[in-house]
């Protein structure tokens, strides 16, 4: 057999194992780039064949996930995580060292294919950065000891699998312990509970309750089961852990710790609205936690908490896959996923019709974070009245963050809501801090004057992601690296957002870089307000905030870094003329301009 | 019944705001929107006010008793950046462009009363594609408004183009292991070849054939134009 013919080989026996499913595409694509570390030209007519999904459209899916390559990466493809926690950390000078010590530039691969380093988003471990990835796999405590060893395995070629465990050890760093992460969970107890009283007496239980969504916009639980419950057809549950806000990663610390009860409370729900598939959405990045996760729901399969007439009930069939994403933080938005999970590109959807109606595949879908549905469980097996004895009046129970940043101990904190700022900071061992951003990038910049503020619906909700910034911080710098993430991860549905959050991105990075005007300052605050006003979906929606939000409390900040003139041209005038220099052989003192504005 | 800039706008059932409007006599700005095809809500042009919240028009239900802000100072600016966004995005020629007169993107700059391009432009490096026989692919021009997606797909059940890439990167790509046009199934006579709203899709050999001055816009405006061709249900790949 040829090469050709075993490599096409390859890829036939990867579409077998996924059955060749159109919706199975971007799993499809992920174990071909393992394989051959990139998707190879050769490889999209079979799958567009063997799928029935056009050719254009494999390029397509291809081309928009970060975690999937035309051009050849490394055997070894190392990425550094270009987080703001993470940059705090030093993550710029460790990926230079990285690529100094491999002899390979950043973004590209050494000609002996052997490895290739690159940035990426946020890698969910703010909290014992700088990190990186090789190959999918998480290394945190990026030391320059630490590269010096990861260099060595390399340059010798050991296989990944024998690389020491000890470099890819991830802590939960749990500090505050609060109602969700103390309660024991015995095994099907709250599923139990919840068959024997009924679905209406469990959706009575989460509407008491008062809970709302975990993952940031706070939509009622209770209601969002009710509407889906209401709708005919077949039911789908989907449980989003695409947690891909820079500075957020309770959801990775609950996957690792609480599965089971994260997997109980979709059981719970599919109970409740009548349904037989549930997945999970797992980010990408989060692939390390995959076969505990897949042995975890095994477990629960043995335990009859999974599969055919679950706990003996006749008629309750219900399972859960995994489905893992490939680098593309907007599919933490709930149309965006169920696309990416239907095998295509990560676009939100029009809306209406919203997921509840018209979700996966058209049918009605309940979307909710990974702590929505470990609260859903608990609330079940404990009542509503447990959980709303806690809290505010609008924003009831308790709130898991993720706190990294400027503190001496950065990792996971769960509040019930009403805390305020201060009281948070104290926790972790923040001193001199400057500012706070709550909720992540798309969240809220607050200053030192607003830190008797609340940590509620009412006041300031997040997600989860709640970075601290000391006095030695810049405020400006902060902006630039959360502009630069939204205008690499705007998917390029809708026009403000596509081409906005570049011009955006141009535009800061000119004041950053000293040569910012007045006029500068006018237009990035217009532009910034116009991108949010018509933007798709709420990536666009929110990607001018960290602009906003530091614009309004900072512009004496921003002030400071103008100049003078009134005008100051977006690129290096006398750079421009570098080419006709070169053709005339010039470069005496009058072949250069002024490069001060008018 | 709903208001639309304090006139009362009659709906049906099912319709969007953009086609209980059009339907009404009044025009919405809009790029990526052909009442002919499913609505994509891309290009954001036909953003409304609705009960204070900005949506699509051609995507967003009509209801009772909503109130709607269509030509407002406000929305009028966000289309004017908007348009100026899809000029500096890609490579926009006019003078020396063939569907001049005819394009969409230009009537609507015209619309908009729009002066220049405010924006630093990108002049992105995009590919060419003179492969076919007849039909030309100029991606400098493509403003991404998957119109050519849509007709390929639902009336020429071909499905020659997609979009790839993410973000800023998007583009247009074609249907083929070589991903060139000369190698799939597109031809002349398809709606694909003509639904394109600026010069990015265009039937070769066809160029100048109405001189500039006699052309669609030329004496008529988008609005006007994209209103009549409503009302008589016309369409607009039979007239150029």
């Amino acid at each position: 057999m040829g090469t050709d013919t075993m490599h096409v080989e390859i890829i036939r026996n990867t579409l077998a194992r996924h059955r060749a499913e159109p919706t199975r595409l971007l799993q499809i694509l992920r174990d071909v780039q393992d394989h051959f570390h990139q998707i190879p030209s050769f490889a999209m007519p079979v799958i567009a064949e063997e799928t029935g999904v056009p050719i254009a459209q494999v390029r397509g899916v291809t081309e928009f996930y970060s975690f999937l390559s035309t051009a050849k990466q490394g055997r070894f493809h190392l990425l550094v995580s270009d987080s703001i926690s993470d940059h705090l950390l030093g993550s710029r000078d460790i990926a230079a060292y990285l690529s100094q010590k491999l002899g390979v530039a950043i973004g590209q691969t050494r000609p002996d294919e052997r490895v290739s380093v690159d940035y990426t988003s946020c890698t969910g471990l703010c909290d014992q950065g700088p990190a990186g990835l090789v190959n999918g796999h998480w290394i945190p405590h990026l030391t320059h000891a630490r590269i010096d060893r990861i260099a060595d395995l390399i340059e010798r070629d050991i296989a990944l699998s024998e690389w020491p465990e000890e470099l890819f050890l991830v802590d939960d760093n749990i500090h505050k312990h609060g109602l969700l992460l103390n309660s024991e969970l015995p095994l099907g107890a709250a599923l139990r509970k919840g068959l024997q009283q009924g679905a209406d007496a469990t959706l009575a239980a989460i509407e008491k309750s008062g809970l709302r969504g975990r993952g940031g916009a706070g939509f009622p639980t209770a209601g969002k089961w009710r509407f889906c419950r209401q709708e005919a057809g077949e039911h789908i549950v989907v449980c989003n852990a695409d947690e891909g806000e820079p500075g957020t990663f309770k959801d990775r610390v609950l996957l690792n710790q609480y599965a089971h009860g994260v997997f109980e409370g979709m059981t719970i729900c599919a109970a409740t609205i009548g349904a037989n598939k549930g997945f999970l959405y797992l980010r990408g990045e989060y692939r390390h936690l995959r076969p505990q996760l897949e042995a975890i729901l095994n477990t629960r399969r043995e335990q009859q908490l999974l599969g055919a007439d679950i706990v003996g009930q006749a008629g309750f069939d219900f399972d859960i896959e995994i489905h893992l994403g490939a680098g593309a933080y907007i599919c933490g938005e709930e149309s965006a996923l169920i696309e990416s999970l239907e095998g295509k590109r990560g676009v939100p959807r029009n809306r209406p019709p919203y997921p509840v109606t018209s979700g996966y595949l058209g049918k009605p879908t309940v979307v909710n974070n990974v702590e929505t549905f470990l609260a859903a469980a608990l609330i079940t097996l404990h009542g509503g009245e447990w959980f709303a004895v806690h809290g505010t009046g609008k924003s009831c129970g308790t709130k898991i963050l993720s706190i990294c940043g400027d503190c001496a101990n950065p990792g996971i904190y769960e509040y019930p809501f009403g805390v305020t700022i201060r009281e948070i900071l104290q926790d972790c061992g923040a001193e001199n801090t400057q500012g706070i951003q709550v909720g992540g990038p798309s969240g809220t910049f607050i200053g030192a004057n607003e830190f008797n503020r609340t940590l509620a619906f009412e006041d300031l909700a997040t997600g989860g992601s709640f970075i601290v910034f000391d006095q030695t911080r810049n405020v400006l710098e902060i902006a630039r690296n959360f502009t630069h993430f939204f205008a690499h991860e705007s998917c390029g549905f809708c026009t403000p957002c596509r081409v906005g959050t570049s011009l955006l991105r141009n535009l800061l990075d000119k004041i950053c870089d000293g040569h910012g005007t007045a006029g500068d300052m006018l237009e990035l605050s217009r532009l910034a307000t116009q991108i949010k006003h018509a933007s798709h979906c709420g990536l666009g929606q929110t990607a001018s905030n960290p602009v906003l939000s530091t614009l309004e409390r900072f512009p004496e900040i921003y002030q400071a870094h103008l100049k003078t003139t009134t005008f100051e041209p977006g690129f290096n005038l006398d750079k421009a003329l570098e080419t006709s220099r070169r053709l005339t052989g010039r470069d005496d003192a009058q072949a250069h301009l002024e490069t001060e504005g008018m | 019944m709903f208001n639309l800039d304090g006139q009362v706008i009659p709906f049906q059932e099912g319709d969007t705001i953009m086609d209980a409007a059009m339907r009404a006599g009044v025009y919405i700005p809009h790029l990526c929107h052909d009442p002919e095809f499913t609505p994509h809500g891309s290009c954001k042009l036909c953003t409304v006010k609705v009960n204070g919240r900005n949506c699509s028009a051609c995507t967003f239900p009509a209801a009772a008793n909503q109130t709607v802000f269509n030509n407002s100072e406000e929305l009028n600016e966000i289309r004017l950046t908007l348009t100026q966004m899809l000029f500096v995005e890609g490579n926009h020629f006019c003078p020396s462009c063939e569907k001049s007169g005819n394009c969409q993107l230009q009537g609507v700059g015209y619309e908009l009363g729009m002066l220049d391009t405010h924006f630093p432009l990108f002049y992105p490096q995009r590919q060419m594609d003179a492969s076919h026989p007849d039909i030309l692919l100029d991606r400098d021009r493509c403003i991404l408004c998957s119109l050519c997606v849509r007709a390929s797909r639902d009336v020429d059940g071909k499905n020659v183009f997609a979009i790839s890439g993410r973000g800023i990167h998007s583009e247009l790509v074609v249907n083929a292991e070589s991903g060139l046009l000369e190698d799939t199934d597109l031809s002349a006579d398809d709606r694909a070849a003509h639904i394109c709203p600026v010069g990015a899709i265009i039937v070769k050999r066809h160029g100048f054939e109405a001189p500039i001055g006699e052309r669609l816009f030329d004496h008529q405006t988008v609005g006007e134009w994209s209103l009549d061709q409503f009302d008589t249900g016309e369409q607009a790949w039979q007239r150029d």
